[in-house]
Parts: structure tokens; sequence; C-alpha cells
């Protein structure tokens, strides 16, 4: 696979007078952001037509980087908003780009719904398992044991496996990867933006600084050492007994199929109404 | 344009009813929302008429993605409504605010029961005037207006849609159980008797490049809605004329909070809209707003058979708020009274606007029933 060197790419597709972002060195959320701008490059999709989505938090400032329509919301409710511009402009394609805290905790309820309608939406989601722009508070993906500033002596609580969820919940393409996984994670990006429905790629994405530092893992090498280490891809993990899976992620690609999108669910709901109500052309 | 109800004629509808058919008429195109008594009405209605003209009605899974749906929707171009009731309004607090701060024209209805909390959910009440005002955070301003009859309802749905999109800023429309579940013959108009207000969009490039900006010098810059290949960004964060994230510096910030505030403020008088009863020569007062204005007329009516000069200053709009017509209200009136159903809300507002230049007393009533005419006139007479 030949990639386009990384200027062009920036150059293309950034708001040069927003630049410098304010990520953090050795944060994950730039090369999520990249593998999105190459998978829609690739696609050869026209930036005209498509609105990126976010809530609060680092990487819900993504759209105010990238040059294109976007709506930076309130915590939690970017599917929420993403659901009226969808159906109000069907042509758009919105992209979705949320931390774990966004997606799972304050807009868990909008996460299953938005799945459950099978919204026609890509959700990038960034898991660092931390609140990282507030200043390194446990998240709901955070495995037991991992610290945060609520959580000084490791997170007693069960973590969400995102993934999982949004299979259960309905999505119609669900993928994880850790941000060190590019080509699988560009790959998976552009299969998520080619279907219609609710597609998700999650990205394991390190955060040294509000996460790492209060974890042993003050550095990009170190996390990316420990993602190593945790991750187990689906085909391998499919044969490990559960014990031995206890405390990992696995990753890979969970599922891929086509149940109809909530744009083409309502446009024959519509039909259905002109029908009953004998308002037929 | 074929409509779902019949237009050009008069119906025999509720108030739910006719915020729904004011708003197809409107050109609402999509209706979000969640369902809660007494408001339940309107979202049945929109779910009834909007697939049949090409419109989007959508239940969601609470009032706040109800809100933030309509905010994403206008942004894409449609007008956008919801309606909910006192709790549901609370939980859409915050959007109102992102509304105001991103310039979103929407329409938001709160039909107000007894409160607090679930309260009376089937009775009528006033106790949400504060909130719309006030409810959602920070310095800002907004439009709220009030019908006190059906076919107010229906006239003040349309304002309501118009003085958005002029404005490109949230409008409430606050009614009450009372007008929600009336019903009265309404007259609905034909398209061509509506005089509609479309936002403004920007007319070339360079205009889209300033979504925030003061372009015109009426403080309304053009929207750019997404999808027309302007590359706008929208954000709820202190932001400068071409939207981009400024947070730290307090000029920047005080810009667009004043012009914010200033579009509404310096437009009041466009804004505002009242009507009186036997005020001229009056020497009382009554100040009234919704469903308690009726009680005020028969009271005003029964207080001049007995001689007393009283007259009713009914208010259509409640926000922005005429200050300085009640101070002069207050100069050639004896007292003021200002009946409503809560323990003091609008009361506050008109003790304010006549600044001490006549008594101003306050006649609350609680519980879920409207006053009584008599109720009006025995406090007036004492």
């Amino acid at each position: 696979m030949y990639l386009k060197s990384a200027y062009d790419i920036r150059d293309k597709y950034l708001r040069k007078d927003m630049l410098p972002t304010i990520f953090c060195p050795g944060c994950g959320i730039g090369s999520a952001l990249q593998y999105t701008l190459r998978a829609i490059d690739d696609l050869g999709l026209n930036p005209d037509e498509i609105v990126w989505v976010s809530g609060i938090g680092c990487s819900s400032r993504v759209p105010g980087f990238v040059n294109f329509d976007g709506l930076h919301t309130t915590h939690g409710r970017a599917l929420a908003f993403a659901t009226g511009i969808k159906l109000a402009n069907p042509n758009l394609k919105i992209i979705a780009f949320m931390g774990d805290g966004d997606a799972a905790a304050i807009g868990g309820n909008h996460f299953i719904h938005a799945i459950r309608r099978n919204l026609d939406v890509t959700v990038i989601l960034i898991n660092n398992f931390t609140y990282g722009m507030t200043g390194g508070q446990v998240a709901p993906t955070a495995l037991k044991g991992l610290r945060g500033t609520t959580a000084p002596y490791g997170q007693f609580e069960n973590p969400f496996d995102i993934a999982d969820l949004a299979v259960s919940a309905g999505a119609n393409y669900v993928a994880r990867w850790s941000v060190f996984n590019y080509l699988q994670g560009i790959n998976s990006i552009k299969k998520a933006l080619s279907k219609e429905g609710f597609t998700l790629v999650e990205f394991l994405s390190p955060c040294p600084i509000s996460f790492g530092r209060r974890n042993r893992m003050k550095t990009a090498p170190e996390l990316l050492r420990w993602y190593q280490k945790i991750t187990v891809p689906l085909a391998k993990a499919k044969k490990m007994p559960p014990e031995e899976l206890e405390g990992k992620i696995v990753i890979g690609e969970f599922v891929d199929r086509d149940r109809p999108g909530l744009v083409r669910e309502y446009e024959a709901y519509k039909r259905r109404a002109k029908k009953m109500m004998g308002w037929e052309e | 344009m074929r409509y779902p109800f019949p237009v050009g004629k008069s119906d025999f509808i509720q108030g739910d009813e006719a915020i729904a058919r004011a708003a197809i008429l409107a050109g609402c195109r999509f209706y979000a929302g969640y369902p809660i008594t007494p408001a339940s009405e309107i979202f049945e209605a929109m779910a009834l008429y909007m697939p049949l003209v090409d419109g989007v009605s959508i239940q969601m899974e609470d009032e706040i993605a109800s809100i933030a749906a309509i905010i994403g929707a206008s942004w894409a171009g449609a007008k956008a409504m919801t309606a909910t009731s006192g709790p549901g309004f609370s939980l859409m607090q915050e959007n109102i605010g992102y509304a105001v701060m991103t310039e979103t024209p929407i329409v938001v209805v709160d039909v107000q029961r007894g409160g607090p909390s679930t309260g009376q959910p089937t009775l009528a009440a006033q106790g949400d005037i504060m909130q719309a005002i006030w409810g959602t955070h920070g310095d800002h301003s907004l439009i709220v207006l009030s019908p006190s009859t059906v076919q107010e309802a229906f006239d003040l749905t349309i304002r309501a849609f118009n003085l958005a999109e002029k404005y490109r800023t949230p409008v409430v429309l606050l009614t009450d159980a009372e007008i929600a579940h009336m019903r009265e013959r309404v007259y609905i108009p034909r398209p061509e008797e509506i005089e509609l207000v479309e936002r403004k969009l920007p007319a070339n490039e360079e205009e889209a490049k300033f979504p925030f900006g003061d372009l015109h010098g009426d403080g309304v810059p053009p929207m750019p809605i997404f999808g027309k290949g302007y590359k706008t960004y929208v954000t709820g964060l202190t932001h400068d004329e071409r939207g981009r994230p400024r947070t730290v510096e307090a000029e920047v910030h005080e810009r667009l909070i004043r012009r914010i505030i200033g579009k509404i403020e310096n437009n009041k008088h466009d804004i505002i809209t009242y009507n009186t009863f036997e005020l001229d020569d009056a020497e009382i007062a009554i100040i009234s707003t919704g469903i308690v204005s009726r009680s005020g007329v028969r009271a005003v009516k029964i207080l001049r058979e007995k001689g007393i000069k009283a007259g009713l200053l009914k208010l259509n709009t409640i926000w922005p708020f005429d200050f300085d017509m009640i101070e002069e209200l207050a100069e050639r009136v004896r007292k003021i009274y200002v009946p409503e159903m809560n323990l003091g809300q609008l009361y506050h507002l008109v003790k304010e606007g006549a600044n001490g230049k006549a008594e101003v007393e306050l006649i609350p009533k609680i519980g879920g029933e409207v006053h009584t005419p008599m109720e009006i006139v025995e406090r007036v007479v004492g």
C-alpha cells in the first residue's frame, strides 16, 4: 500500500491557521486523525459533503483542526446532534470524533440509541482510559486497577468494552485497534466510511501526560509496549481460556454486516405513511 | 404543496394541535422530541404530519438528545422544533445555552405544568417564566413568547420561527397545560396568507468566512449552513468572527457575548408585542401573560362596572422585557397588580420596571387552577 507523505495530508486537509494542535507530546489523537484523513483521501470522498461532529474533550477538538464543516458540541451529545444533521440532510456523510468518556459515560445513552437506530455515522473513538482534558480522572473504560485522579488507589469498578457494547446494540461495522496498528486502522476506517448505518472504529490511544504519568508509563514508547502486552488479536483470543484473557483487550474486526441504516428506514417510513393516508402519487 | 390538514378555514382544535400545524405552515421540517404531559400532543401531531410533508419526526432517547438533534438539523438547513414541559425543559437548558452561543435558530415549546420536579403533570402553571429567561448559563439573551388563546398559540408559533430565523437565536414558546389542552376555534391560514422569514445566508464565499461576525451592522451574521462547501466550524467555545476558538482573551469573549445580547436588546421594539385593554385612562393596571390574561380582561370589565378605572396589559413577549414601558405605565397609574400562576416570577420583572413609580402587588395562585376574575377583583377592591 502506497502512503502519501504526512505533509501532503496535512496541507490538503488541515486548517493551517489553527495549528499547532492542542495535543500533548505522545498523544495518539493525531495518529487516529491522520488515519481518518488518509482513509477519506484514499476513498476520494468530497470534503464538502462531510461534516465532523464532536462532543467535549481532547479528541473533540479535532473538527476545529480539519478544513471541513464541523460541529463541536456539548459533552457526550455528538451523536444526538449528528442525528439531526443526517436526517435533515441525508446527503451529508458524518464523522463523529469522540472520546471514551464522551461515548461511554455522559453520552452512553445517546451512543447505544444511535446504534440501535443504525444512524448513518462513522464514529472514530479515541479510548485512552482517561479524561485527558480535565486532568486524568478515570473513564468508564479504565481497566480494574488503573489509576486516575478520582481513583488514586486504582479503579475498583468494572470497565465497559465499547466495541462489545456496539456489536450488541446492533452496529453495522465495529473494529478496534491501537493507534500503533496503522494499516489495519486506515483500512478499517475506509471500510467504515463506505458502509451505511452505524460504523465504529475504536482506537486504544496513548495519553502519556494525564494517564501514563499516573500509571508508571510516562512516555509514548512505554505505552506502546503496554498496548502490545495487553492487546490480543481476535483470532488468538478465540483460542484462549477466559482466565488468560482477564485484563487483556481484544483487537480486530468484530462485526461487518449490512442492516439498513436510519436514513433508508425513514425514507421507507415516509412512503408507508403516504400510502396509508392514500397520498400516493 | 399539499397539507395534511385543512387550510384557509377555521377548525376547532387544541392548543398543542395548533402549535404543530403552525410549525408546519411556518416551514418546520424537523421535529425531535421526548413524550411529556402536557406537550405530548404536539409530538403526536408532528409524528402524524411530518412524513406526509417530507419532514422528519423522531422520538429521541431524552430531552437532551431532542434539542441536540434540532440544533444539528438547523445547521443542516432545516427549520426545527422540539416541545416539552418544565422537567424536560430543565434538561434542555445546557443546549439552549449552546444554541445561543452558536446562534442557531430553533424553536423550543415549553408547555408549563405544575412543578417543581414531576409536580402536577396534568395541571396548568406558569412556573417556568424565570427558567425560560434565565435557565441557561452565563450571560445571554434569547426570545420568549407567551400565548393566551389557542389562536395565539398558532400565531405565535409562526412568529417564533420568524424571529428565530431573523435573529439567529433560540426562541421559547412558553405556554401552559390549560391552553395546550383547551379546544378553541382557530383560523388556519393558507400558506400565501402567511409572511415567513428565512435566515440570512452568506451572499458569497467571503461572507461565509465570518459566520460569527457583524457583517451587516445589525448584529446578525449570515448563517453558512453545512454541505454548501463553506467549511464552517461551529463551537460552543468562545470564538472569534471566523468561528475559531479564542477562549482566554477577555476582549474576544466580550465582543461576542455583547453582540449576541445586543442583537436581541437593540431590536426589542421589533420583537416585543403586547395587547392593552382599557388601559389608556386606567388608574389601576393589571399586568399578566398567558392564560391568566383572560381572567384579567373579565376582571377589568367587572372593576369598570364598579366604577374603578382598571386596565390590562397583556404581554405576548416575556423576553426581551420592556422595562421602560412598564416605568411609563407606573408613572400614570396608582397601582399595578400582577396575577400569575406561581408565587411570583413575572412580578419581579414588573417591579423592576416600575422602578418605585407605582406600588406593585403580586396576585399569586398555585395548585393547577387559573385565577377566577373575582379573585383578581377582590384583591383590587380590597
